[in-house]
This record gives structure tokens, C-alpha cells and sequence, in this order.
């Protein structure tokens, strides 16, 4: 029987030097494993007394527990340090960019439209859509503006080839609408428009959205409410408004709608001319010419619509200051509007 | 339409301010454009009289002239060929402020010392009379403030008249307006009072009215030994020039002041050139009219013309002839005030490009009943100005061809129902009679309103109803949410919303584009083919002529623009209509998704190569897009485009139950040299209904068991497509096939000419139990068989 607290002393000054985990194993084999120092001092028990035996074993257990603990400690300590290592070593550069794709951006036209779709959607109004190339009689006739009509000056219409032309106005779209349903409805029509004028503030191409309600007792009260609330939602603040008599063919009463100037907020600046007032919408009660050209009783059902350029509306809401941007397709530009 | 507010007030005496007064009116539906001073700022500006212009001795162009402006004598140095002594003229002293931010100080002029400037026309912002410097009459106060002298400080109006308001469009019209809204009385006689003139002859022309032809009533008068030299006098050229119009002789000065004064539009005829009599009739077709301004028409059936014995001699209500028109030297006319309708005047004009004050007026509606009225203020003008001996006042008149005002039926009930507020009946009444109505009870709360005779557009009761909400003020009336129930209105499901298609989209790099729907005819041949385009007749540019029939040649113009702005990637894409030809001539539109990716396969960044795209980064674009609706399997790519403007080899048509449904692929290589692109620019189009059509979802159960994964490789033809391969193995693997995964091609080194290696991955599970390695075994082995079998594969062991 060797000489066990001296054995012990030297696995706990070996034990307290390793300097790593596989040599800290190797020490563990060498005084714990099946063949190990401690192992093979409890198969020598047999050698002793019964009498001595249980104290001597009862000693050794102490010690393998000794030894067991510290090499735990020891595994604990250097497992730290290996990970505080891995830390160390492995530290990146978080500030690079992220790899990847890029996000692009919805154009600011489709951005506008599709709120303002949004918000009629929430109110009921259903989005319906119609052709870009028209006939006159949708286009012109059916909305009360007969050929030779001084009317037809204000819509440099292009035609093409075989006699259609270029739908002016999103009003066609109504007709169409109107004549396939019954009253009650309420629905927004929007799309691209065409006309033969372009300069600094006109585009041969351009996007109008149309909205029409129409039921038993429509009134130009609600006409009026409706606006309001659509213009102060889409430009989330309060805002003045007002409707200034004018004509359409296709609706009478007929107003413009002016709301308060959303840039300088009615104290007069250059976008609103001084004036402190925006014209952003056409409007009015249908004309019973267009019902009766849809097969709707005017007598039993009244309705309003109205009318405005997406454009208008996306440069006053995001600032826009040319029209031209629009068309211009410039990723410096459409970048801008690259979010959700 | 331009007035000078001054004019308006003779009519009118409204206690508002100029601002106040133009605000009104735009408020009753006359937007008022603009409301400015005759001219624009400037001081220091006096008249002042040129007492001797001597040439400058250094330059024969300029003059040295003394002016005086009623005091002592100043020493100016001028260019105008007209500075010359006793003249009165415009003096911007030193210390004035011109138009244009100029200053004027003292100056010399070739060593010659100029103590202020004499001014034109032009460089005070006021209308152009004449070259040179102004001219001012001899009785010009010397001294005084050339803006209160020529009251330059007063304001013009420039008013929209909607084309429904016909007769709105004179001062008369505008004050009818301010009296209705003001309730002030209305002038009974224009100013100035002119006295009215007696017939000192019994002269008559003879006027024939052709029924039906549109000329229900004819107003005439001879007139002879008028004077058209003599000066018009300074009040009537201010209104003129104030309205827009130029002063030019007495006798078309007092004509157009009447179109102005009345809206009345009337025609001076040189009564020398005129040939017995005058008709107005429809035109024979192909008669030939060569109008004031010099052009030459050749006249259809359907145009109103004035004709004497040698054919015609005016467009009727739009322009006159050269051969018939006044000149300076005319001394006999004959005074014409007609009324034409305006079914035979609208849209003839533009049809031969004249748009005339008098067609504006005509094709809108003139009153009818002022033609007599107009023809005496005329004449009296032209006699008060120019002299002459007038004949009787002649009038020709159809009166069954006249319009006829019907009464109109009126129901407070319904004015209540359209406008969303009651008016009371005690307005209704007053406010219509204010506008010249003339109204009677027809019972409880309803009325019979017969409108005046200037009135062209009071046909119905909302026509009614706008007037009592246009006079009451639209802002009078209250904002009411509408009533009626809330719809859920159905939102299919099988159908992708197109926030989705934009947002997918966006978040692959993509940014929208918007191009116009026409397009360049050159570069949609070069994209399309020799397709039959659909073309517009009136194109602005010859660049715009033609509908686009794909939306790549707008695409690809935007692409271009941004890489020529530096940009060394772009990814665009566009949702919109493009248009084709039917056989039967018809134009289809169809909805398309198209894009371009050009330049790199991503941004340039750290730790990724600076590679171009291909074919296969656009197609996991595609593929992504498809997969939208959950239809992305059931599409085929086969080999090929249709279009001319890919690579053959490096593009495909997208099928989908039997018919296409877009393409996509790289742009051919003379294209990418004509337009100039670095890379190769990948396109695609897809249906937009295709793409957003969108099968309902429907759970499949998933398996519990584990998943064994096989590998497989071998060699194959090398122009033998994975697309086949696939089928081949999922044809053998049959169910147990879970998915299938391409994970190397190599061609190359190593492989046998004319031969590929293929690396498959094979996961197999089972719906009912764990696979074993003999199940999967077997999966394999029946694969390789399939694939020596029909591919012709050597597996790689």
C-alpha cells in the first residue's frame, strides 16, 4: 500500500498544471480510469485484513472523490477559457453591410393609388377597372358630351387607327360599370388616361381615379363629406375645403375642389399660387343623361362622382415637384420610395 | 377671357374690392385665373415732351434729345428711329425702377452724358403699339405718373368660362352675374351712353335666310362715307387692349368692342365688294372660301357660310373672307349681327383649325335676342368714331328656327334631395328671378322656371337645382355622411392582390417603372418583330406613334437612361396594358407583368462575386412570381422565345395548361451591341392574370417517418435537359420521391466530350412506415435503370 495523501498530493499538482482538456482526460484515465492509480489501490484491498479494509477503502473513495472533484473544477476552468478563446478569436466586423439583394421601390403613382384604393376599399367602395382603348360612345356619348360638343375642346383625345381612341377621362369606366349593375353601388375607377398635350405640366399619359356612389337618396351634402374625409385621411391632418360651381357635362351640379393649400397650410406660397388653395378634384351629381345612357332610373336614383389626377395628389403628398419625375423612371428618384 | 374690372363696375357698382370681386366670381363658377394690373410694378416713370432730338455725333443709331417734363431741361440719349421733337413720350427718370429689375442711373452713351431713359411700350410691360418709344397725345399732362396718367395701376381679370356658360362671356354676361349676386341693379344703357342713330338713307342690302341651314335671324345695316382712317379714341383702345384684343381701325374696333361689351360677335363687310345681296345657306360641298387670316378651305356640306351672287363670303359665326373684309380705306359697309346655332357652328371651326372669339361665343350660344341691340351699339360707335350716313336697321329672321325657352318643372322636394339641404321656397324664387328666370308656383313646393333667352343650358330640373346651389354658395351647404348599409364586398382569394405581385417583386431589387402606353415604332420592330402595330393617327412625336405591344422597348429605354446616369445595375419592372392587333382589326389589351435585370446578379458588395446575371438568377425571379398563385409546378419552360429580341438559346416560353402565359431570357447579342448594354439585359413577361390567378390552398398530410437521402451521378448527353431528366427520374422513383435536388453540372475537364455530369439528390420518405436501405436501394436502382434506359446515363459509381 503506497503512500495514499502523498499519491493524492501529486493528481492534485498534476491535475491543477494540465493545460487542456485532452490532457486533463489523459490525467483522469491515469489516476480514475479501469486501469488507473486509485483504481488498481482498491483492487489491492484484497491483500489487507477485513478488518483493516473498510477504513482503508472508506480513505481511497475519499481521495478518487477528491481527485474527481478537482478534476471538474479543472475541466470547468479550462472549458471557460477555451470559449473566452473561441470569443476572442472569432470577433467580427459588425459594421459591414449586410450581403445580398437590394430592396427596390413601387412607384409613387402605384404608391398613392393603391392607398387611396385602401381607404375607399375601408368605406365600402369597390375597385373596378376598364379598358384603355374606347369607343365614343363611352369615352363621350354616354356621358352627355355629344360629338361637336365645346366640351370635347378640353379633351385632346388621340385616336387611332381604326376609329377607337385613347380613353381621355376614367368616366368610361363608370359606364361601363353602371350599365352591367343595380343601385345600390359605390365604386373608384382608376387607371391611365390619355391626351395629346405635354409640357412642363402635362403628360400624353397620365393616371385619373374616379369614384361614383349611387343610390336612392344621394345628396350633394354627402358628396361633400366624402371628399372631406378622403382628403383628410389621405393627407392625415385637418384640412379646409371648399367647391367652387364648374362644369362637367356628365354631372350637374358640377364644383372643383379646392382644399387648403398642404404645403404652406393656406397662408399662400408658390405651389398654391398665393392663393392658399389647391384645386385637386372635379365633381358633381350625375346627370340623368348618364343614367338614362345606363338604363338607370333618374328619377328613382340620384348619385354623385368625382374625379382627380393620382399625379396631383402623389406631388402634393410626397412633395414632388415636377411632373416629369413621374415618367422619368430614375432609380435615384423611384429609390426614394422603396418602403412597406 | 380678359376684362379690365373698371369695365365691369360701369355696369355693376359692387362695394367690393377688386380682390373681393374676383373671388366672388370664382365662387359662382367664373374662376378667376388671374387679377392683375395693367402693368407690371415700376416708378419713377413721367410724361415728358422731346423739345429737340439732334443726331449723336459718334453714332449715326442713336439721338441726343432735351427733354422737358415741365420744368428744366434734361439731356437724354435715345436708339428709337421715332424720338423726334414735340413728341410726348414715357421718361424714366434717374432713380426709376423698369420692369426687369432695371435701374436706371445716370449713363454715358459714346461720351455723350444720359440723365434717364425714354421708354417703349415693350419695356414697361405694356401692350406693343407701334416701334420705338411710346407716343403719347399732344394734351399728355407733362410731368405726370405714366402709371396714373394711362391708370396702369388698374386690374384686368382673366376669367374660365366653362363652355356651358356662352353667355357669360362678355362684360355683360360677368355683370349679370355680379347684379344677380350682389342684388345691386344692373345698368339699362352700356357706357358710354352713345345717342342713337337715325337712318339718313333708305339703303338696304338684301338678306336671304336659308331654312334649316342655321341662321335664324339677321341683323343689318348699310353704312357709307364712313372715315376708317381717323384715330380711335383712347377709352375704346384701353377696353380693346385691356380685354386682349388690338386696336386696328374704327370699324373692326367697334365690332369686336361689341363682341366684347355684348357677346355679340359681329362682321364688318366691305360693301364695294359685295355682289347683290346676301344669303346665309349651308355650303355646296367642295366650295372654296379663302378666310381673312389667308388661309384657303375647301368647305363641306354641313358649314354655315354667308354667300353673295359670287359664292361665299364668311364661315358663318367663325371667320370671314379676304375678298369681302373692311381695310382702312373702306369707306361703305354693310354692319352684320346674326344669330347662328349652334349645332351649325360647333366643332366647324376646329375642324379647319380656327378657334375665333366669334365661334367660342356662337358654338357655346348667343343670345338671341340682342342681335338689333348689338347692331345699333355698333353703328352708333362707328358713326360717333368714324362718321358716315347709316341706312335703316334691317331684320331678317326665321322666327320658327329660333330657339324657344321651355319651362322647366321645379321641385323643392327634390332640390332638398339632390343638394342635401332644404332651400326655402321665397329663395328659390328670388334668387332664380335675380338670374333673369322667370318663375311661377305650379303648385305646393313647385314651380314652372322659364329661363331667359341668353340661357343655353337650363334644360332640366339639376340644371335649376345648380343654379340654387351655385347662387346660395356650395359652402352653405353641409357635409352628410351618406347613409345605406355597409357590403363586404368579396375579396377572392384566388386571385393575388397586387400589392403582393409589387412587394414580391420589390423585395427581389425590382423597382417599378411607369412608360408610356404608345412607343417607339423602331424599337418595337427590333423587340417584336414585323408585328401589325396598332398606330395612333395624331401621335404627338413620330417616337410615340405606336401602342406598345410589349412593355420591353419601354423597359429597356428606362434601363438605358439609368445606366447612361451611371448606375451599373438596374432591375425594373413594369405591371401595365400592352395592345394587339385582332384579325379583325380590333385592338386587345392585355394586362402583362414584364422586367429587366442588367448589370450585375447582385450589388456590388464584400464578400460576393462581381458576376453579371443569367438566365438562371431571372428565372428564381420568375419562379418566385409564379409560385404567388401556388401554380409555380404546373408551368413548363420550354426552349426558345417567340419574340425576335432574345438569345434562342439562353430564353423560354412559360406554359401553363396548354398555353403561354410569358417568356423570359437573355437580350440577343445584336441587341445588346445596337443599344449599347455592357451585360446582357434579362427580360420577362408574364400574363398578369396568370400570374395572379391562384389556386386555393389545400393541406396535403406530411409524413412522420424519417426522410433517407441518396445521391446519384452520371453522365449524359450534354444537350440533354435537366427538364427531362427529371421526369424520367420521377417517373421511377414514383411516390416515395419526396423531392428532388440538382446539386452540381459539370461539362468540362474530366467528362467526355460531348458529355455532362450530373449530381442528383434523391430524398425519398414514405407516408406509412420508415424506409429501410433496401427500400431506398431499390429507389435507386430502378432510377439508374430509367436513366440508362432512356437518357442513355453512365452512373458514376
Amino acid at each position: 500500500m503506497t503512500d495514499l495523501p502523498a499519491l493524492t498530493a501529486q493528481a492534485l499538482v498534476q491535475i491543477g498544471a494540465s493545460d487542456s482538456l485532452a490532457a486533463l482526460d489523459e490525467l483522469r484515465v491515469h489516476w480514475l480510469g479501469k486501469k488507473g492509480v486509485l483504481t488498481e489501490q482498491l483492487k489491492a484491498l484484497g491483500g489487507l485484513s477485513a478488518a483493516e479494509r473498510p477504513a482503508a477503502g472508506a480513505r481511497i473513495n475519499v481521495a478518487k472523490t477528491e481527485l474527481q472533484a478537482a478534476i471538474d473544477a479543472r475541466r470547468a476552468a479550462l472549458e471557460q477559457t477555451s470559449i473566452a478563446q473561441q470569443l476572442a478569436a472569432g470577433r467580427i466586423d459588425v459594421t459591414l453591410p449586410g450581403r445580398g439583394e437590394a430592396t427596390g421601390a413601387v412607384h409613387p403613382i402605384t404608391r398613392l393609388r393603391l392607398r387611396v384604393e385602401e381607404l375607399f376599399r375601408n368605406a365600402g367602395y369597390e375597385v373596378v377597372e376598364g379598358p384603355e382603348v374606347e369607343d365614343e360612345f363611352h369615352n363621350f356619348e354616354a356621358l352627355n358630351i355629344p360629338a361637336d360638343h365645346p366640351a370635347r375642346a378640353m379633351h385632346d383625345t388621340f385616336y387611332l387607327d381604326n376609329g377607337m381612341l385613347l380613353r381621355t377621362h376614367t368616366s368610361p369606366v363608370q359606364i361601363r360599370a353602371m350599365r352591367s349593375r343595380k343601385p345600390p353601388f359605390a365604386l373608384i375607377a382608376p387607371g391611365r388616361v390619355y391626351r395629346c398635350d405635354s409640357d412642363v405640366s402635362h403628360s400624353p399619359m397620365f393616371h385619373q381615379l374616379e369614384g361614383l356612389l349611387v343610390d336612392t337618396n344621394v345628396s350633394f351634402a354627402n358628396l361633400k363629406s366624402v371628399l372631406h374625409q378622403f382628403m383628410e385621411s389621405l393627407f392625415e391632418r385637418t384640412l379646409a375645403m371648399r367647391l367652387r360651381p364648374s362644369y362637367f357635362p356628365f354631372t350637374e351640379p358640377s364644383a372643383e375642389v379646392d382644399i387648403s393649400c398642404v404645403l404652406c397650410g393656406g397662408q399662400g406660397c408658390r405651389v398654391c399660387k398665393q392663393s392658399g388653395w389647391l384645386e385637386v378634384a372635379g365633381c358633381g351629381m350625375v346627370h340623368p343623361n348618364v343614367f338614362k345612357a345606363c338604363g338607370i332610373d333618374a328619377e328613382r336614383y340620384t348619385g354623385f362622382a368625382f374625379g382627380f389626377g393620382i399625379e396631383r395628389l402623389a406631388m402634393l403628398r410626397y412633395g414632388v415637384n415636377d411632373l416629369r419625375l413621374f415618367y422619368d423612371n430614375d432609380l435615384r428618384f423611384l429609390a426614394q420610395f422603396a418602403r412597406g | 377671357m380678359k376684362l379690365p374690372v373698371s369695365w365691369l363696375r360701369t355696369w355693376v357698382e359692387v362695394p367690393w374690392t377688386d380682390r373681393e370681386l374676383a373671388d366672388r366670381l370664382t365662387m359662382l363658377g367664373f374662376e378667376v385665373e388671374s387679377l392683375l394690373p395693367v402693368a407690371p410694378p415700376f416708378s419713377g416713370v413721367v410724361v415728358a415732351e422731346i423739345r429737340s432730338a439732334e443726331p449723336h455725333p459718334e453714332a449715326s443709331k442713336l439721338r441726343v434729345c432735351h427733354v422737358t417734363t415741365g420744368g428744366s431741361e434734361l439731356q437724354i440719349v435715345c436708339g428709337a428711329a421715332n424720338a423726334r421733337a414735340g413728341l410726348r413720350t414715357a421718361l424714366a427718370i434717374v432713380g426709376a425702377q423698369i420692369p426687369g429689375g432695371v435701374a436706371i442711373a445716370p449713363a454715358r452713351l459714346r461720351g455723350i452724358e444720359s440723365q434717364g431713359m425714354l421708354c417703349s411700350a415693350r419695356e414697361l410691360g405694356l401692350p406693343e403699339v407701334g416701334e420705338g418709344i411710346l407716343e403719347l397725345p399732344p394734351d399728355a399732362p407733362l410731368g405726370a405718373s405714366l402709371r396714373d396718367y394711362l391708370r396702369l395701376d388698374e386690374s384686368v381679370l382673366e376669367i374660365g368660362v366653362t363652355p356651358n356658360r356662352g353667355d357669360a362671356m362678355s362684360v355683360l354676361g360677368i355683370a349679370r352675374e355680379l347684379a344677380a349676386a350682389s342684388g345691386l341693379p344692373l345698368r339699362a344703357t352700356p357706357d358710354p351712353v352713345l345717342p342713337k342713330i337715325a337712318a339718313a338713307s333708305k339703303e338696304r342690302f338684301p338678306v336671304r335666310l336659308e331654312r334649316g341651314a342655321g341662321c335664324a335671324r339677321f341683323a343689318s345695316r348699310v353704312m357709307r362715307g364712313v372715315d376708317n382712317h381717323r384715330p380711335v379714341p383712347r377709352w375704346l383702345r384701353e377696353r380693346l387692349e385691356r380685354s386682349g384684343l388690338r386696336s386696328i381701325s374704327p370699324l373692326v374696333d367697334a365690332t369686336n368692342y361689341v363682341l366684347l361689351e355684348f357677346g355679340q360677335p359681329m362682321h364688318a363687310y366691305d360693301l364695294s365688294r359685295l355682289k347683290s345681296g346676301l344669303e346665309a345657306r349651308r355650303a355646296t360641298s367642295g366650295e372654296r372660301l379663302k378666310l381673312l387670316d389667308g388661309t384657303e378651305v375647301t368647305l363641306a356640306a354641313d358649314v354655315l357660310v354667308i354667300a353673295d351672287a359670287s359664292g361665299p363670303v364668311g364661315m358663318a359665326g367663325v371667320m370671314g373672307s379676304a375678298a369681302s373684309a373692311v381695310s382702312t380705306d373702306t369707306t361703305d359697309v354693310l354692319l352684320e349681327a346674326a344669330w347662328f346655332d349652334p349645332r351649325a357652328v360647333a366643332g366647324r371651326g376646329r375642324r379647319y383649325g380656327l378657334l375665333t372669339d366669334a365661334s367660342q361665343r356662337f358654338e357655346r350660344g348667343v343670345d338671341p335676342a340682342g342681335q338689333q341691340r348689338s347692331l345699333e351699339r355698333a353703328s352708333a360707335l362707328i358713326c360717333a368714331i368714324a362718321g358716315g350716313e347709316a341706312g335703316p336697321a334691317l331684320l331678317e329672321e326665321l322666327p320658327e328656327e329660333l330657339p324657344v325657352r321651355v319651362p322647366v318643372e321645379l321641385r323643392s322636394a327634390q332640390v332638398t334631395r339632390l343638394l342635401g339641404v332644404a332651400v326655402p321656397p321665397a329663395q328659390v324664387q328670388s334668387r332664380l328671378e335675380a338670374l333673369g328666370m322667370r318663375v311661377a308656383a305650379s303648385g305646393p313646393g313647385a314651380w314652372r322656371v322659364t329661363p331667359p333667352s341668353w340661357r343655353f343650358d337650363i334644360a332640366i330640373e339639376p340644371d335649376l337645382i345648380e343654379e340654387l346651389a351655385r347662387s346660395g354658395g356650395l359652402d352653405a351647404i353641409p357635409e352628410a355622411v351618406p347613409a345605406g348599409a355597409r357590403v363586404i364586398a368579396g375579396a377572392s382569394e384566388s386571385r393575388s392582390s397586387e400589392r403582393n405581385v409589387l412587394q414580391l417583386l420589390a423585395a427581389r431589387g425590382y423597382s417599378e417603372a411607369v412608360t408610356f402606353g404608345f412607343t417607339d415604332p423602331e424599337l418595337q420592330t427590333k423587340v417584336c418583330g414585323a408585328i401589325e402595330a396598332v398606330r395612333l393617327r395624331n401621335p404627338i412625336a413620330s417616337n410615340l406613334a405606336v401602342m406598345r405591344a410589349s412593355l420591353w422597348p419601354g423597359l429597356l429605354n428606362a434601363a438605358r437612361e439609368n445606366l447612361r446616369r451611371q448606375r451599373e445595375r438596374v432591375r425594373l419592372f413594369e405591371l401595365a396594358t400592352q395592345f394587339h392587333r385582332a384579325s379583325d382589326g380590333a385592338v386587345l389589351e392585355r394586362r402583362m407583368i414584364a422586367g429587366i435585370a442588367a448589370g450585375l446578379r447582385l450589388p456590388e458588395q464584400w464578400g460576393s462575386a462581381r458576376e453579371p446575371g443569367d438566365f438562371h438568377d431571372l428565372k428564381a425571379d420568375v419562379s418566385a412570381l409564379l409560385s404567388l398563385g401556388g401554380r409555380n409546378g404546373e408551368c413548363r419552360f420550354e426552349p426558345g422565345a417567340s419574340l425576335p429580341s432574345l438569345y434562342p438559346g439562353r430564353s423560354a416560353q412559360i406554359v401553363r395548361d396548354g398555353s403561354t402565359i410569358g417568356q423570359l431570357g437573355e437580350l440577343h447579342p445584336a441587341l445588346v451591341q445596337e443599344l449599347d448594354f455592357t451585360y446582357a439585359p434579362l427580360l420577362f413577361e408574364l400574363d398578369y392574370l396568370a400570374v395572379t390567378s391562384n389556386a386555393p390552398v389545400r393541406y396535403a398530410p406530411v409524413s412522420n417517418y424519417p426522410q433517407i437521402r441518396r445521391d446519384i451521378s452520371f453522365t449524359v448527353a450534354a444537350d440533354e435537359t435537366f427538364g427531362r431528366i427529371a421526369e424520367r427520374v420521377s417517373v421511377a422513383a414514383s411516390t416515395r420521391l419526396l423531392e428532388l435536388r440538382i446539386f452540381d453540372v459539370y461539362q468540362g475537364k474530366g467528362v467526355e466530350l460531348g458529355r455532362k455530369s450530373v449530381a442528383l439528390g434523391l430524398i425519398l420518405q414514405d407516408l406509412s412506415r420508415t424506409l429501410t436501405d433496401a427500400d431506398a436501394d431499390g429507389v435507386v436502382a430502378a432510377v439508374c435503370a430509367e436513366l440508362r434506359s432512356s437518357l442513355d446515363a453512365r452512373i458514376r459509381e
